[in-house]
């Protein structure tokens, strides 16, 4: 896969390089739990995008506001009320949606608010994680470096289980990929992705 | 006798300025009013394209008196000297800032103890109402006279913060930034009843005199002292007092069974009350309060905030503090939801501070490296 870098010259994360791929030149972007504002910074450099960040995190609303990236401190599940009256042409949700509490609310309003959901999920169904379980333990490791008893992660799926929920929200998948170490697997992802990224919207009625 | 260097972030010792207007205001209860004199001061350097300079707007009790110090008294430090200075989060050696002192203040641009020219007596109670917009349209003229047209920044905090509104909404190609600090955009009826009480406290005493207690040589030091006493209370989180105060007894353990002030909380507000007293004016209290109240930009558009914003060009910086509940986050998120609707500019920031609405004035490394990488942001837009 071809590196995109940002700013400083350092390559995007891969998910974040699959959803910027994905985003339009000029588009009007979204991004929950949006972290340093790496992805936005490089949507607004690169492809002139209107971006806005939200984030719940103190150093991260500072970080975003060095890089000059518009930032609004709030917690995603408290609601996104504040963005009501606003539309997106993509809502963005990278490794965010599993820190959620209240995911299925989250989802059904960020089909709202957003033309396109550009969202991210670590893929519990990797073989790592698999035999970690089978061998008695919740997988602890660099992509989900967190033990059961003191993690920000609420809600671990399968790319199967979180397909099955769009689904399930009347969301039609437009676009999926799957990653490890930020190369793309198209052999077995279920079972052989840390990473899928999917692009979905709401299914016209 | 030798005299000591200001340390090396502050302003140093600084001298107010005044400028003189003939032309009369018209305010916005439709009475004309002039001619007026503003006091402010500046900080820093004004560049060539007149492209850095920015507007501090004060709240209730402060003045044009934003930082360093007075050359007669180098302990008179002024109000927001931890947030504007040499290498502090708005920076006077990239900023040219303005502090300048509100019309109906009792610092030094014309109010209610300045002499009517008609009368040749104190305006007292005949000193007309005035408003935020009043204000801003008096700003306005000033940054004329000072060959300003367009700010880098207007920014305040709390009734300062509704000044950088009124500003982004009346004149919106006059700033690029407005950063709005513990605000709101309209007092909630617990406002303007804690405004009421401390206003019917200064009216009723007997020393009041309707308000022309200047002309009989007295002041209504009580009433005032207890307005302030119930805004103090407003200003602090009930953590912070606790933690301040608790229930501490001044001298003894025990009851004294009376009515003095027994606890550390009741002396140090009866302090604050008296202090203040001695140096606001009660007129000015009535007019500043009346101000708060009657801020409301969505009056004029059905209630609509988000429509009264329509119009502006400016980014916008909000910042609340968690534990304010004079302006507590949610009347911020109201604002920040109104400008989202109109598709603006906005960051917002909502800072976990202990000390209720008064973090807004405090040291909190968290608000002031925000501060500073937002200035930072509006510093590389200047050309220099």
């Amino acid at each position: 896969m071809k590196r995109i870098l940002d700013h400083y010259g350092e390559s995007l994360r891969g998910d974040l390089a699959q959803i910027a791929k994905w985003v339009a030149p000029r588009a009007r972007v979204l991004d929950l739990g949006c972290g340093d504002g790496t992805l936005l910074h490089w949507l607004a450099v690169q492809q002139s995008c209107e971006t806005l960040g939200v984030e719940i995190a103190d150093e991260n609303v500072l970080a975003c506001v060095k890089r000059g990236v518009n930032v609004i401190q709030a917690d995603i599940d408290r609601g996104l009320a504040m963005f009501a009256r606003d539309r997106f042409d993509a809502v963005v949700l990278s490794q965010a949606l599993q820190a959620t509490r209240e995911t299925e609310r989250v989802l059904r309003e960020i089909g709202e608010i957003g033309r396109e959901c550009l969202v991210s999920i670590p893929n519990f169904g990797h073989w790592s994680h698999v035999t970690s379980l089978l061998s008695g333990h919740m997988p602890v490791n660099k992509r989900l470096p967190y033990a059961w008893y003191d993690t920000p992660n609420f809600h671990f799926a399968t790319a199967q289980d979180f397909e099955e929920l769009l689904t399930r929200l009347g969301f039609d998948i437009l676009d999926r990929a799957f990653l490890d170490d930020d190369q793309p697997i198209k052999f077995m992802p279920n079972l052989r992705s840390t990473l899928a990224v999917y692009r979905f919207q709401k299914r016209s009625p | 006798m030798a005299i000591a260097p200001p340390p090396l972030n502050s302003v140093g010792p600084i001298a107010p300025q005044t400028a003189d207007f003939l032309e009369p205001l018209t305010l916005k209860s439709g009475q004309s009013f002039g001619p007026y004199q503003l006091v402010y001061e500046t900080y820093g350097t004004l560049n060539r394209d007149r492209s850095n300079a920015v507007l501090i707007c004060h709240a209730l009790n402060a003045s044009h008196h934003v930082a360093g110090s007075r050359p007669d008294d180098p302990r008179a430090i002024g109000w927001w000297d931890n947030m504007v200075g040499p290498g502090k989060p708005v920076d006077t050696r990239r900023f040219f800032v303005i502090g300048i002192n509100n019309l109906g203040s009792c610092f030094g641009s014309t109010g209610p103890a300045s002499l009517n020219p008609a009368t040749g007596e104190p305006y007292g109670a005949d000193f007309p109402v005035i408003t935020v917009e009043d204000w801003v349209q008096a700003q306005a003229r000033l940054a004329d006279r000072l060959g300003i047209k367009q700010f880098a920044a207007v920014m305040g905090g709390s009734l300062g913060g509704m000044q950088a509104m009124q500003w982004s909404i009346a004149y919106p190609d006059r700033l690029r930034h407005a950063v709005v600090i513990a605000s709101t955009a309209r007092l909630s009826a617990q406002n303007i009843a804690f405004n009421e009480v401390a206003r019917r406290a200064i009216v009723n005493d007997p020393e009041f005199h309707g308000g022309h207690y200047y002309a009989k040589n007295t002041v209504p030091k009580t009433g005032l002292s207890v307005a302030r006493m119930i805004g103090h209370i407003t200003y602090l989180s009930d953590d912070d007092m606790a933690e301040k105060f608790g229930r501490q007894l001044r001298g003894s353990d025990d009851y004294r069974f009376g009515f003095d002030a027994e606890f550390e909380i009741e002396s140090y507000l009866r302090y604050q009350g008296e202090k203040f007293s001695t140096y606001f004016d009660a007129n000015t209290y009535l007019l500043i309060t009346r101000a708060l109240d009657y801020f409301d930009p969505a009056k004029a558009f059905s209630g609509s905030l988000s429509e009264a914003f329509a119009g502006i060009h400016c980014s916008n910086l909000l910042i609340s503090f968690t534990t304010d509940w004079r302006f507590p986050p949610e009347r911020s998120r109201e604002i920040v939801q109104a400008l989202l609707a109109q598709r603006k500019s906005v960051t917002y920031a909502e800072i976990d501070a202990p000390h209720g609405h008064d973090a807004f004035l405090m040291n909190d490394p968290r608000y002031h490296h925000l501060v500073a990488a937002y200035f930072d942001r509006i510093g590389k837009e200047c050309a220099v």
